[in-house]
């Protein structure tokens, strides 16, 4: 059963008529122009207050009564056989409940999981940790990414290269797109491990009731946390649950059941009382997951006239124990060339297993690539904005070069010279794209009781989106109340099932769900008031808080006085999430530009303004949309100027699992940001939402990278650029 | 340019790099260079009296502390931070656990009307002092304006650094009401947040100081 409904697709000064199938069930969906009362208006999180006052309860606030306190025992080494683990005299102190030993008998990297201890306080578990004796074979290990590729380096699995097989992606003929160049450039671009630094660590509070097993868990996706753990206990799932009220953090690192979330399963489990286990900085920085770093020659070639005739990426990179290097994205994606070919290598090394993070592969790819255009630009001596727009792929985004350029000043900065003292400017700018358009599974619950109030019911988690709000707003805006009257409940398996919050798709997939639930829900509402206003049903019309005829809305009732003649206590209606629709563009388009001054005496790079155009769908509350882009940026300038992971290659430890010697972002480190949307009907579900999460952080630290070669005239090729790589560049132009 | 009118260009003469160095070990041998957050120990050693060293632990035992104006009993290992203490023991869980090492802020707390970092401090040594956590401000009503302003602003995304941020302005706030963006950096400086919410932080916090300055002149 479905319709055919036609919409507006494009964005400004492009918009062109679309036949779109939808489900017989689905709302038709909102059209571009759709003139709202809620949705797109800046809207303060509904859980502001709770956030601003301590009061919100997340995992690491949970406690329970009984409840023991563990701590995890982990692998100083980065290589060993684990002979043996003496649980004995950690069981035997006084206040110990549990002790347990993982199941694996080698350690890979320096961090890993060995044992565990559940005690009265937080105190004595460290001091039953102190007690476990474990008998180590040291082997040999390699933690450093070059050492790892070499023939005859020690291999992190036993009988296998740590080089993995390559990923390629080729169309044309990259031989002859270089030979048919008029300037060709080839360098090799290095990005560092990044650490996710979640300010709420990784760690989960469990409790058995016999078989049945619940979890708090500090978790970006309670369902495949509850998965996980079902499958580990041999459960069935509905003997699992998990809850995920207030989320400190996640960035792609808290997907699914990690080592901790069992262990206190396991704790409790042994202990027979609930178990809360958080994990320390260090515990965090090692094992929970990381950004992968890259090595990427890059091949760029270009004919006179600034077209490209050959992009070319052949990349390593390492997820220590893990995989998932990749990063090819942008190079496939950006900018057009007839001849193209990308070879993606993951090497395995003796450090923590990477996990996804904000636009995984994406960042180094982006740096790689953007800071070679550049290159290859002065080499054609092109205006280097001129260079991208030639070559550029989006058309949304060639109207995102000319906002963000205007925005900038690019023709102003450009122009202006160079100070011949010790600081100096330099601009920069870079392209972004992203495939955030959600995807179906969701589904929700919305519920009106007798005294008016609403509730939204759906499993989703709140990673910091504000996707209390943005559901809530949505389900406002079709029942036509205000928002005071909705009331959100996440973050419980209890719910009807969500995805994930990751790749962006959050609002994109679960907002469709929510406003389907609404639709359905105030058909029923409609079907009550009829026959009080004397109308048909489908002569109504849910707004401004009331059901009214919609020829006539001066015959009217109050949505209370709709739910006061609910029989029982209350009405409910469900949605789901459907399949996406033929929209418009299946990629979406973003650009940043950034200005920095770089101290070139001290080799300090400083941000100073950076202007992110990004493509959005229909954005729902354009003050929590902003608080996101600025995130992204701001990661972004860390990622770009401070953060690393510096492994000790004599020990193979890490020598920074700190916040003050991995260094993020901090308030005196924020630049000007100027964030702009450009809407983009893109057709592909009812709501017209787009996540943008990760794309706000693609192209910021290529743009500051561009931006530094701008100013002291000599590529900085390595991340992240920190003042002895910026004196050292310099040296080799004098 | 200002910095480039006090400099010839290509001058090999002592540049503030060199000049920096040569100070930095300077100010080390001649003990210039201070410890972060001595000052914060020094307040906080009370409990002994004078030219009596009092000897605490290693067994738990029960203090007393006052905290939001309320004298609360608690058993604590000499250990175990003030931090901690507030967490575990009295569930005031609205200041938080991220680094355990006074990097980040987000566990500050007031202590005489200073915001401290509570997990550099032990409870132990608390004793005293007039503690003053996010709890008491959240009781006391939002006579600042400072939560008003934090939700109006967003100036929360996954909340985790708030409560810490907040504790940190409400200080500089109340000794400097008139603040501007440079001080509301400053008074934020040691608050990290890894969703990157500062700017609306800054709003956030310059909306109250606005209020206070009369609607005045604008930093935006």
């Amino acid at each position: 059963m479905s319709r055919r409904v036609t919409l507006n697709l494009g964005f400004e000064g492009h918009l062109q008529p679309v036949t779109v199938v939808i489900p017989d069930d689905e709302p038709t969906p909102w059209q571009w122009g759709e003139r709202f009362e809620i949705v797109g208006k800046p809207t303060p999180r509904v859980d502001g207050a709770l956030k601003a006052t301590g009061a919100a309860r997340y995992t690491y606030d949970i406690s329970l009564p009984g409840m023991l306190y563990g701590a995890i025992l982990r692998s100083p080494y980065p290589h060993a056989r684990i002979k043996s683990v003496d649980l004995s005299r950690a069981r035997r102190l006084s206040g110990v409940r549990a002790a347990i030993r993982m199941d694996d008998t080698v350690a890979r990297f320096a961090g890993q999981e060995v044992a565990a201890v559940a005690a009265i306080d937080y105190e004595t578990a460290l001091d039953a940790l102190r007690l476990i004796k474990v008998e180590y074979e040291e082997l040999p290990f390699v933690v450093d990414l070059d050492m790892a590729m070499m023939p005859g380096a020690v291999s992190v699995f036993e009988n296998g290269s740590n080089v993995q097989r390559p990923t390629v992606n080729e169309h044309g003929d990259i031989k002859r797109g270089l030979a048919a160049a008029a300037a060709v450039h080839e360098a090799v671009y290095a990005t560092p491990v990044q650490t996710h630094v979640s300010l709420e660590v990784h760690g989960s509070v469990a409790e058995w009731d016999g078989d049945e097993l619940t979890v708090w868990s500090s978790s970006q996706g309670i369902f495949t946390v509850r998965d996980d753990l079902a499958v580990y206990f041999s459960l069935p799932h509905n003997k699992v649950r998990v809850i995920t009220e207030y989320l400190g953090g996640g960035f792609g690192s808290k997907f699914g059941a990690k080592p901790e979330t069992v262990i206190a399963a396991r704790l409790a489990r042994e202990a027979r009382a609930p178990v809360k286990v958080m994990l320390t900085r260090e515990g965090e920085h090692l094992a929970t997951g990381n950004r992968p770093d890259s090595l990427q020659k890059v091949r760029l070639g270009a004919d006179r006239g600034g077209k490209l005739t050959a992009i070319e990426l052949v990349q390593h990179g390492s997820g220590g124990i893990g995989a998932g290097s990749g990063s090819a994205g942008p190079f496939l994606s950006l900018y057009h060339s007839p001849n193209l070919r990308t070879e993606e290598t993951n090497v395995f090394m003796n450090t923590g297993p990477s996990s996804p993070m904000r636009a995984p592969g994406w960042p180094q790819g982006c740096f790689a690539l953007e800071l070679a255009m550049d290159e290859l630009a002065r080499k054609l001596s092109l205006d280097r904005l001129e260079f991208r727009r030639l070559n550029n792929s989006n058309p949304v985004r060639a109207l995102e070069f000319d906002i963000g350029a205007k925005l900038f000043g690019w023709k102003e900065k450009s122009a202006a010279p160079k100070s011949s003292g010790p600081f100096k400017r330099g601009i920069g700018v870079a392209s972004a794209a992203w495939h955030a358009l959600g995807v179906s599974g969701p589904q929700a619950q919305v519920i009106a009781y007798r005294d008016g109030r609403v509730q939204v019911v759906i499993g989703t988690q709140d990673i910091g989106t504000g996707t209390r709000t943005i559901l809530a707003m949505v389900a406002a805006e079709e029942l036509g109340v205000e928002l005071a009257r909705i009331e959100c409940q996440i973050g419980d398996t209890g719910y009807p099932f969500s995805v994930p919050s990751g790749g962006s798709m959050t609002t994109p997939s679960t907002t469709p769900a929510v406003r389907q639930a609404c639709a359905h829900l105030k058909e029923k509402l409609l079907r009550l008031a009829a026959p009080v206003l004397g109308a048909e049903p489908s002569d109504l019309e849910a707004r401004g808080g009331t059901i009214r005829v919609r020829f006539d809305p001066s015959r009217k009732m109050s949505f209370e006085d709709v739910c006061r003649r609910i029989p029982g206590d209350s009405l409910s209606a469900e949605g789901e999430r459907v399949p996406n629709y033929e929209g418009y563009r299946k990629d979406q388009a973003g650009c940043q530009f950034a200005e920095v001054e770089v101290d070139t005496e001290l080799g300090i790079v400083r941000v100073l303004k950076v202007v992110a155009v990004h493509d959005a769908g229909q954005i729902i509350d354009p003050l929590t949309a902003r608080s996101q882009v600025n995130g992204g940026v701001l990661m972004g300038v860390g990622y770009a100027l401070f953060e690393t992971r510096r492994m000790d290659p004599q020990l193979g430890i890490m020598v920074n699992p700190t916040m003050d010697d991995y260094k993020l972002v901090g308030p005196l480190d924020v630049p000007e940001i100027d964030v702009r949307f450009v809407e983009v009907a893109n057709g592909f579900n009812n709501t017209g939402v787009m996540g943008f999460g990760e794309p706000a952080h693609v192209a910021t630290a290529a743009a500051i990278g561009c931006a530094v070669y701008d100013a002291i005239g000599v590529p900085v090729r390595s991340l992240p650029m920190t003042p002895d790589r910026v004196l050292a560049a310099m040296e080799t132009k004098a | 340019m200002k910095h480039d009118e006090h400099k010839p260009p290509n001058s090999r003469s002592i540049s503030r790099r060199s000049f920096i160095k040569g100070a930095g070990a300077l100010a080390a041998a001649s003990g210039l260079v201070r410890t972060p957050g001595a000052d914060a120990g020094a307040a906080t050693s009370s409990g002994a009296q004078e030219g009596i060293v009092e000897r605490l632990g290693p067994d738990a035992q029960t203090i007393e502390l006052k905290i939001n104006g309320e004298v609360r009993r608690v058993t604590v290992e000499p250990r175990e931070t003030l931090l901690r203490a507030l967490r575990d023991h009295l569930n005031l869980t609205g200041t938080k656990l991220v680094c355990d090492r006074g990097a980040c802020g987000a566990c500050t707390v007031h202590l005489d009307g200073k915001p401290v970092t509570s997990c550099m401090i032990l409870a132990i040594d608390a004793r005293g002092h007039e503690i003053t956590t996010i709890e008491k401000i959240r009781i006391k009503g939002d006579k600042t304006g400072l939560f008003g302003a934090f939700v109006e602003h967003d100036g929360a995304q996954c909340g985790f650094c708030t409560p810490g941020m907040v504790m940190s302005l409400a200080a500089a706030l109340a000794s400097n009401p008139k603040a501007n963006l440079e001080d509301v950096k400053r008074a934020v400086a040691g608050n990290i947040c890894r969703c990157g919410t500062y700017p609306h932080v800054f709003a956030a916090a310059l909306s109250v100081a606005r209020d206070t300055r009369g609607g005045g002149a604008g930093e935006s």
